[in-house]
């Protein structure tokens, strides 16, 4: 590098110059690659995309600006039960992943056991398993439940679908809680929970009076994690969903014949919430979720 | 439950001390369940199988046979190629373009700083699919970015195409994990003390130096977990090669997923998953070695 045979106060000012004016420039380009393809969403989500007019079935091309898409969100066969299925999974997972990873990081901030090394790895590992791996052997699984020699042995999972969806999303998204809510409850301060034992409350009344409202934020933002992440998920659900459709696996079955603008506008409905969401919680609270 | 507690002390002490011993087990007992019969069950159940042979149709009987294994890895060397070289580039890209963003936001955000965070994180928001079909709208022959090129500006001719290349499947992967790789790095960054960098140059270390000395290090935990939440999902996806790549461009992942879901060959499919997350796990722990794994517990 240059830097090497400059003289020190050149590389000085070099390096000033990098970081007051190239960094701060690199920056907005780098942010503005990661939101061209919202924008392109969202703009492409009033294209006109009319067989009848010649504009084929795919929304690859710009054609004309139009509100067909938006007036009638759920226009394609298929869209509106895919979108359904999404949206009660996702509830589903959400509630039992929140349920089953809050316990399990009560167990690890607040109480000595053995074995919590082991507990701390088995939390991590499916964080660090690709999601086709983990999508694989479920599915592997749950064929070999309709296979000798398991077979009437343990309850039967195959062929898949919704159950078996919700198995997988409960799975992956359990390490996610755990991880959030531990981060919540290393802050905990235990104190008040001797505080309001000293007062004469017993332990069931001082957790849900007193533990509970201090962690019940970082619940929320656990649930919200595992709802997005099951919302969105299209990997792991692909290998064990057979035919039972949700939005991704319907949106990536029919790019193949067609594109239909809907799916823009479905994703542009889930990006406006979703930042509502997030800008609404930051607003009452004065700092951002995570 | 409560009410049922006996009332003479010693007895509640010794009542409370066994709770005290079988709670933590009673709160992990439902996750932990899950999670072994989920995902450490499969796992194994996928060895077993990857050394079995048979069909949906006849059942699958072990056999001890290594021929999913010989016979996937010798036809599917060059997408296993594929992966490493497009995961790893974009491994490194999104290290590259990554380092100095959250170096921006961490050191020079300012008030800004939590808005820019939020831009990073924007993408999350939308569905990972619709991202990567967006970008195919992006890349098209016709399509926003090239078609001004080659029709208004005439940079490029007409029949100049990004789509169904490695450059797009390596765009987009560099695209959709780039907020994993900021994140992390932002938080090291962000944790350092800034008086240690000021104690670098009052002791004389140039700017460089500092950053080459002091900054690089200690943000190191946060390459590591960046790379690694970069270059593992990278490795297994199939998406990006599916609708930005072509039949050329296929990865592992997309093998496996047609062995899997269209030919029901659930053999070579475990194999193949196997080798992919046995050849992660070495990459993972050779790379916690050359970091050295005293500097990432930081």
């Amino acid at each position: 590098m240059a830097a090497t045979v400059a003289p020190q106060r050149s590389t000085g000012r070099l390096m000033r110059a990098l970081e007051h004016r190239a960094l701060p420039v690199f920056t907005v380009l780098a942010i503005g690659y990661l939101l061209v393809p919202i924008i392109v969403m969202f703009v492409f989500s009033f294209n006109r995309v009319d067989q009848s007019l010649g504009d084929g079935k795919f929304n690859y091309q710009w054609h004309a600006f139009s509100l067909e898409a938006w007036l009638n969100p759920l226009g394609w066969p298929g869209l509106g039960n895919a979108l359904y299925a999404s949206l009660w999974i996702a509830v589903m997972a959400t509630i039992g992943s929140t349920i089953l990873g809050t316990l399990i990081g009560l167990a690890l901030t607040r109480y000595a056991f053995r074995g919590r090394g082991m507990i701390n790895s088995l939390i991590f590992l499916p964080m660090a398993t690709p999601e086709l791996v983990m999508g694989s052997s479920l599915g592997i699984l749950f064929v070999a439940t309709a296979l000798p020699p398991l077979r009437g042995a343990v309850p039967t999972l195959f062929p898949f679908g919704i159950s078996t969806i919700l198995i997988a999303h409960v799975m992956f998204n359990i390490s996610y809680v755990v991880v959030t809510v531990k981060a919540r409850l290393a802050g905990f301060d235990r104190r008040l929970e001797e505080a309001a034992m000293d007062l004469g409350a017993n332990e069931w009344t001082t957790f849900w009076r007193v533990t509970f409202p201090l962690i019940f934020p970082g619940i929320m933002a656990a649930a919200l994690l595992a709802f997005s992440l099951s919302i969105d998920d299209f990997i792991i659900t692909s290998f064990v969903s057979g035919t039972q459709n949700t939005f991704p696996i319907w949106v990536y079955g029919i790019i193949r014949n067609a594109l239909p603008p809907q799916i823009n506008v479905i994703g542009s409905i889930i990006f406006l919430v979703a930042v509502l969401l997030v800008a609404s919680s930051t607003l009452r609270t004065g700092r951002p979720p995570r | 439950m409560r009410s049922s507690r006996p009332v003479s002390p010693r007895a509640s002490r010794a009542w409370r001390s066994r709770l005290g011993t079988v709670t933590p087990y009673a709160l992990l007992a439902p996750g932990i369940l899950w999670l072994l019969i989920f995902y450490v069950v499969p796992v194994a159940q996928m060895f077993i199988f990857s050394i079995s042979t048979g069909s949906l149709e006849t059942g699958f009987q072990i056999t001890y046979s290594l021929d999913a294994y010989t016979e996937g890895l010798s036809r599917y060397g060059e997408q296993f190629g594929n992966s490493l070289v497009y995961g790893g580039t974009a491994t490194i890209l999104t290290l590259l373009i990554g380092f100095p963003v959250a170096y921006t936001i961490a050191f020079r955000g300012g008030r800004y700083k939590n808005l820019l965070l939020f831009l990073v994180i924007a993408p999350f928001f939308t569905s990972f699919l619709i991202r990567t079909i967006s970008w195919k709208i992006l890349l098209g022959d016709e399509g926003p970015l090239l078609g001004p090129l080659k029709h208004v500006l005439g940079i490029l001719p007409g029949d100049a195409s990004l789509v169904s290349t490695p450059y797009a499947v390596i765009a987009g992967l560099t695209y959709n994990f780039l907020p994993f790789m900021i994140l992390p790095l932002y938080v090291a960054l962000e944790k350092i003390d800034i008086r240690l960098i000021e104690a670098a140059s009052d002791l004389y270390a140039s700017r460089w130096e500092a950053f080459r000395r002091i900054t690089f290090p200690l943000a190191l935990p946060g390459v590591f977990a960046g790379t690694l939440l970069t270059f593992i999902p990278a490795m297994g996806d199939f998406v990006n090669a599916q609708l930005l790549g072509s039949p050329q461009t296929s990865m592992i992942g997309n093998v496996i997923q047609n062995r899997f879901l269209i030919q029901n060959d659930y053999p070579t499919a475990a194999a193949l998953s196997f080798v992919l997350m046995a050849g992660i796990l070495v990459a993972v722990l050779a790379y916690a070695r050359v970091l050295g794994s005293e500097q990432l517990t930081g």
